[in-house]
């Protein structure tokens, strides 16, 4: 299922089946599932209906007895005290996720086509073993990790915490890049062979091409995790260079900060994968989907 | 065949950095953190003296870390039991031919692109007894205190129990407590849109002749949700139960945000107590022995799902 995208089903087929039967749950009217899809999405919708509330929300407004009273001027004090606040850090999580999303994806591809497309003997055990690292806590490897920072001159920097996550990145990207050009039909990679192509080759003509969507998932999910990273930022990095979660921790964990302030900082720390969510859905979908191995 | 020789050697010299930063970085230093968790370094500078297994004998003995494994337990139980039902109930409603259902979906799944930093600190203001969900729908900030609250459910201390001797559990120790549930609310709001989408997708992949056979044979659609689709959503089952068990026993994020470690370390987990110790405290050797207790429970679950995972492969 890995890389699978939830289709819709084929009409004909469904016209069959969907024809009213008498199970309890079906039996329930279409009112009904509409409605309790729409009690579903209230709940998950609610914490984004208050963090939109009170960021619009004037100063004098704000007060937490008032929390769910529509805003009676607008006002955008929160945001400006929270990017205040926040933006140093939101531009560290900028300088941390472009760059570990962008190599990451490359050596996953790497990876990925070589596990795919030039199997050796022990690949896929070495393969296996390399999956294992996704799944780790990364407390296991966190207190060596700091002193190996140290050592390199790294610990505290925004390059050491880019070069973190493009090694623990490796798993993911290799599975995501492998699975994905497994898919590709071995016939294409037999006929260029054919023609005379090598490593390079086949990569740069054959798979590179139709790599887009790996890339795109690849990209995203990278970014999403470096983006929304707070246990090696916290352990790796100090202020200055924090980026945007641990700065919002921070300032979440501050009594001097406003509630109302703490909120639109969330909103702020949230947007970016917010916004490459509502754009690029489909793909990080298939990233997440992919994350879980086959199901 | 010469030729591809010396493509083998490239496909192999481009591959190896990537397994030598995972041979290092992964298991190099776990092993390291396995040897730190043996030694006497419970201060600022190392001190590699070894001292055996005492470090662990010390968090095991150390109340903190056995609420911390209650926690644990509690936690994971409610979080992947009820991600589960949510999920796998909104993916049957979204099943049946609904309209807009990739809006549903889209928002069923959009907690997901977030961080659980975000997650904890909206919900942490959601959950403040004095204003939050008790204000939206009217419930009274005393008795609902959310994650303030220091109660811990547990059996009642009868005599029965203590007779045959299981006194224990009718202790805080085996309890769950409430505060708790409340950081379970916010897992179940962030991780149970991803098991909607792995029970969908798996919906998806059968068959519809599978369950028209059944109808034709004269089964209640309950029965065909009970005995086909069901046993036919085993693996999505297995996958969604090893991804969430895995990301609650290594919970750390949404808890330090929403409540470090709460009244009676009531939300207090093992990562918390891990990093506590040892960047705070500088008790390196024994936060290096709860890093190995996380790592050998997660790996209990993730080893297997990974063999099982490679002989599905295989077999295909």
């Amino acid at each position: 299922m890995s890389g699978a995208v939830i289709e819709e089903r084929a009409p004909a087929a469904s016209a069959v089946v969907r024809s009213p039967g008498p199970s309890p749950l079906r039996r329930l009217s279409r009112l009904t599932i509409y409605g309790a899809l729409l009690v579903a999405a209230v709940f998950y919708l609610i914490p984004v209906y208050l963090l939109v509330l009170t960021g619009l929300k004037g100063q004098t407004e704000v007060t937490l007895d008032r929390m769910w009273t529509l805003p009676q001027t607008l006002g955008f004090a929160s945001f400006t005290e929270a990017w205040d606040a926040l933006s140093p850090n939101f531009l560290n999580s900028v300088k941390v996720a472009v760059p570990a999303a962008l190599i990451s994806s490359f050596v996953g591809s790497i990876n990925g086509y070589v596990l795919a497309k030039w199997r050796f003997r022990g690949s896929e055990t070495l393969f296996t073993l390399i999956l294992f690292g996704m799944f780790i806590p990364y407390q296991a490897i966190l207190i060596p990790l700091v002193q190996l920072e140290a050592n390199f001159g790294l610990y505290g920097t925004i390059q050491g915490l880019v070069l973190i996550h493009i090694i623990y990145g490796i798993p993911i990207t290799t599975l995501i890049f492998r699975n994905y050009y497994v898919a590709i039909p071995e016939e294409l990679v037999e006929a260029a062979r054919i023609d005379g192509a090598g490593f390079t080759s086949i990569y740069r003509y054959v798979l590179l091409p139709l790599s887009v969507p790996g890339f795109v998932v690849v990209l995203i999910w990278q970014f999403t995790s470096a983006w929304n990273d707070f246990l090696f930022a916290a352990t790796l990095t100090s202020q200055p260079n924090w980026p945007v979660t641990v700065a919002l921790n921070n300032l979440a964990g501050s009594f001097s900060v406003a509630w109302n302030v703490q909120m639109a900082g969330s909103l702020i720390a949230a947007l970016p994968t917010l916004l490459i969510y509502v754009l690029l859905g489909k793909y990080f979908m298939r990233g997440l989907l992919a994350g879980s191995l086959k199901g | 065949m010469r030729r591809i020789t010396r493509d083998r050697v490239l496909s192999i010299s481009l591959i190896a950095p990537s397994i030598l930063a995972v041979a290092v970085l992964v298991y190099g230093l776990i092993a390291w953190t396995g040897f730190v968790s043996t030694t006497k370094w419970n201060s600022l500078t190392p001190d590699y003296t070894s001292v055996g297994l005492d470090n662990f004998a010390d968090i095991f003995n150390y109340p903190r870390f056995q609420l911390d494994l209650r926690n644990t337990v509690v936690f994971t139980v409610f979080f992947v039991l009820a991600s589960l039902a949510i999920g796998l109930f909104l993916a049957n409603l979204l099943d049946r031919k609904i309209r807009g259902e990739g809006v549903f979906r889209s928002i069923f799944l959009f907690p997901m692109a977030i961080s659980f930093i975000v997650t904890g600190v909206v919900w942490k203001w959601l959950l403040t007894p004095s204003a939050g969900v008790n204000l939206l729908v009217g419930l009274d900030p005393a008795t609902n205190r959310w994650l303030t609250d220091p109660t811990v459910l547990h059996l009642p201390t009868g005599t029965i129990l203590n007779d045959i001797g299981l006194g224990f559990l009718a202790t805080n120790q085996w309890g769950v407590p409430i505060a708790l549930l409340s950081v379970v609310i916010a897992a179940v709001w962030q991780l149970s849109g991803f098991v909607m989408a792995l029970y969908l997708a798996g919906l998806r992949g059968i068959p519809d002749e599978l369950r028209e056979a059944a109808r034709v044979d004269g089964a209640s659609e309950l029965r065909i949700f009970r005995h086909v689709t069901l046993p036919l959503l085993t693996p999505v089952t297995v996958t969604a139960v090893i991804i969430l068990g895995h990301i609650s026993l290594k919970i750390y994020d949404l808890t330090v945000a929403m409540s470090p470690t709460g009244v009676g370390f009531s939300t207090d987990f093992p990562a918390t107590y891990m990093w506590q110790t040892a960047f705070f405290a500088n008790q390196f050797a024994r936060g290096a022995a709860v890093a190995i207790v996380m790592l050998v429970l997660i790996a209990t679950l993730i080893v297997p799902y990974l063999i099982w995972n490679r002989r599905q492969e295989i077999s295909r």
